[in-house]
């Protein structure tokens, strides 16, 4: 694969909170065009991956490339530079709640461009058609439902066209039919601004109805890979308790303690 | 034994950890002075944080300012006929204000009004993680949320001060002049006389500054640096509010020290 079709690309990457190792030699990449999903348990180190290439953490070692650069090597005007064309949907929106919906989607068009006003309000309507709430731009953001917030957020992630947009549990918390329309628009814009897109979650029958290629991260390491088809053909264990929703399997059900029986015989807890 | 390890190991943590913020604090500080030049340029952001802590706290210091005035018109009444100098009362009551009430009592008005809901702002945009999101944007959340309600304290701060005690002065003559009879002429002209521009009034409002800077300063620190949780940003706004306090009331310590030393 040349190193042209990569736009994220991440070598034995290591990180620690402290003493406590989260992602322990990870290597992943992501081409050019790609809707790619990273799933694991809550607390696997999923999000963290997202902040390094994000440039919010830098790797402990190893190497976070985007789009050739390393993002662990780059300065506060570089990172802004690159930041500029990425966009990013925090899990549960992070509208600005003192903005109304259009001022969040003008947001990022207001401060990084000098458009004339008209044009950013078409631009801003456009990108609020695309996600179905155009008729919903003079609303505030606590006049929004869940599923229509994380609409807007989609919205203002990509109003500045980006190269790459990362989704940081995009799932979490909607209803099935929230779930479906947000699935669907990552997928729709994504072609649609040929951007890349990296999506952390862990609901894994919406994810692999829209991705390209799956990441499972058990552990601070990468457990399995593969397209959506040799996912659901995997008989890798872990895969196969998550694809299948099990409660034990190579993620154990219970936290480690001593035998149930000692207990019972008087042996503590 | 253990106790006493125990005692001196906690003692050391705190100190510790109070040197680490006082640090952090004033790099905070550096970094808001930094970007202030790029908040500057839109200065809307500025201008919409004055109204917020500076129009929206007029009214509870205006009220305020008129209740001490007429405390002190009062108070100053009863002590001063005692010695046959009631005139004079125009003169406590103005330098009563402009050197200490009105820039302590504002302060700490303007800390447990403005400051606290400073703190709560951003505290709450940073549980909800619009600051990270508006870092990911490549704007700079110091610049763009920091700093305009940092310089809209500051700025609103010495002008509440001085309503403050304006109101105060007119409450002074209401219950001096107007209820019980002081002489008009007496308490104007003796207030002008004995009220000195440069060492009363330019004084107080220097003092009003400090506060201002001081109490905004621990209100963005504080919500910027707090827990993200809802318990967090409560705490945040205790913190401000009882670290102000006793920042105005040391500051003001520390001032007047070097301000008046009776000469």
């Amino acid at each position: 694969m040349s190193a042209e079709a990569l736009l994220v690309r991440m070598r034995d990457v290591r990180f620690a909170y402290g003493e406590r190792e989260v992602l322990r030699g990870i290597d992943l990449t992501v081409r050019r065009g790609q809707v790619v999903a990273i799933m694991g348990g809550s607390g696997c180190g999923k999000t963290t991956l997202l902040r390094l290439i994000g440039g919010q953490i830098r790797a402990s070692s190893g190497r976070v490339e985007v789009d050739g650069r390393d993002v662990g090597e780059m300065g506060a005007d570089a990172l802004y530079a690159m930041r500029r064309r990425m966009g990013m949907l925090f899990q549960f929106g992070a509208l600005f709640t003192d903005m109304s919906v259009f001022d969040n989607v003008a947001f990022p068009l207001r401060e990084h461009t000098d458009l004339p006003a008209s044009l950013v309000r078409d631009l801003v309507l456009m990108k609020l058609q695309a996600v179905g709430l155009r008729g919903a731009a003079t609303l505030m953001p606590a006049e929004l439902s869940g599923g229509m917030a994380r609409r807007v957020a989609l919205a203002r992630a990509v109003a500045l066209d980006p190269m790459l947009v990362l989704y940081d549990e995009p799932f979490a918390g909607l209803d099935p039919i929230s779930l479906g329309i947000i699935g669907q628009l990552i997928r729709r814009l994504n072609d649609a601004l040929g951007a890349s897109t990296i999506m952390v979650t862990h609901d894994v029958h919406e994810s692999l109805e829209i991705v390209d290629y799956v990441y499972f991260v058990s552990e601070g390491r990468i457990v399995a890979q593969g397209t959506p088809d040799e996912i659901r053909a995997s008989s890798d264990p872990f895969v196969h308790q998550f694809v299948h929703a099990e409660a034990d399997g190579p993620v154990p059900f219970h936290y480690p303690a001593a035998p149930m029986a000692s207990l019972l015989e008087g042996g503590g807890a | 034994m253990n106790g006493v390890t125990r005692v001196l190991r906690q003692l050391g943590a705190m100190t510790i950890n109070g040197v680490w913020r006082l640090g952090f604090a004033t790099r905070f500080l550096l970094m808001i002075l930094w970007y202030s030049g790029q908040s500057f340029r839109r200065l809307h952001l500025t201008i919409r944080e004055i109204y917020f802590s500076g129009v929206l706290s007029l009214l509870i210091i205006l009220v305020s300012g008129l209740f001490v005035g007429l405390v002190l018109g009062l108070q100053g009444y009863e002590t001063l006929q005692r010695y046959g100098s009631s005139d004079a009362l125009g003169v406590l009551v103005a330098l009563s204000l402009v050197r200490e009430l009105g820039p302590v009592v504002a302060g700490l008005l303007f800390a447990s009004r403005a400051g606290s809901a400073v703190t709560a702002e951003i505290g709450l945009m940073k549980t909800t993680e619009q600051l990270k999101a508006m870092d990911m944007m490549a704007v700079n959340p110091i610049a763009r949320v920091v700093a305009p309600r940092f310089w809209g304290g500051v700025l609103s701060m010495p002008l509440l001060a001085a309503m403050f005690s304006a109101m105060g002065v007119f409450g002074g003559w209401l219950i001096g002049v107007v209820f019980i009879g002081v002489d008009d002429g007496a308490f104007w002209s003796q207030m002008q006389a004995a009220v000195d521009f440069r060492n009363d009034v330019l004084n107080g409002v220097i003092k009003s500054v400090v506060f201002g800077v001081a109490v905004s300063l621990i209100a963005v620190f504080e919500g910027y640096d707090c827990v993200p949780t809802a318990e967090g940003v409560s705490r945040a706004i205790t913190r401000t509010v009882v670290s102000s306090a006793l920042a105005i009331l040391a500051l003001d310590f520390v001032l007047t020290s070097f301000m008046f030393r009776g000469q």
